[in-house]
């Protein structure tokens, strides 16, 4: 399922808004919260999940072909953990 | 930053009355959750893709106690960004 895809479906289960609305809110939704990562926020949406930042140290690696030394800067890692209820709905079928 | 924060925006960039956000907002992370409960992995262009994905049994330890206790099969979700926003986190 793409961004496409979600749009067509929020339209069907959403009265009142046309297709080309419904875009411009999902668009507002990716776009603010990715502003808020940018700044360094976490963002936890209840029954879903958390997105947080996470700092990597600089680290020395190697590249496993060459064998060569190579320095990693650090850098920030988005993580992304699934909401308890979430998870339940996940697996409560097995 | 919380759902009551993206309902805000929601009214503030797109100028729409506050309970109608609300709704929408919840609607987009539901249809979200349903597609992922379904099996089905979901893209959002610009953002990135969640997944789930099917683990297997598996032997793991109390850390506290040491005792082996076995984890029972599960799928769990993955979130993968995409290479726009690494880049936009990465950066600052």
């Amino acid at each position: 399922m793409t961004r496409s895809d979600l749009i067509e479906m929020v339209t069907e289960r959403v009265e009142g808004l046309t297709k080309k609305q419904v875009e411009t809110i999902v668009s507002a939704i990716f776009e603010g919260m990715k502003d808020a990562l940018s700044q360094g926020q976490k963002i936890e949406i209840r029954g879903f999940g958390n997105f947080r930042l996470k700092q990597r140290n600089a680290k020395t690696a190697r590249n496993p072909r060459t064998g060569e030394k190579v320095q990693v800067p650090s850098k920030r890692v988005l993580h992304f953990k699934v909401g308890k209820p979430f998870h339940n709905a996940l697996n409560k079928s097995s | 930053m919380t759902k009551a924060d993206i309902v805000n925006l929601v009214f503030e960039r797109v100028g729409l009355p506050k309970n109608e956000a609300q709704d929408i907002v919840e609607n987009v992370f539901d249809t979200i959750k349903q597609t992922l409960i379904a099996g089905e992995s979901i893209k959002i262009s610009g953002f990135g893709t969640f997944n789930v994905r099917k683990k297997g049994a598996r032997v793991g330890r109390n850390p506290k106690t040491k005792e082996e206790v076995e984890i029972t099969p599960r799928r769990v979700v993955t979130f993968k960004a995409s290479d726009q926003l690494k880049e936009v986190i990465e950066k600052m």
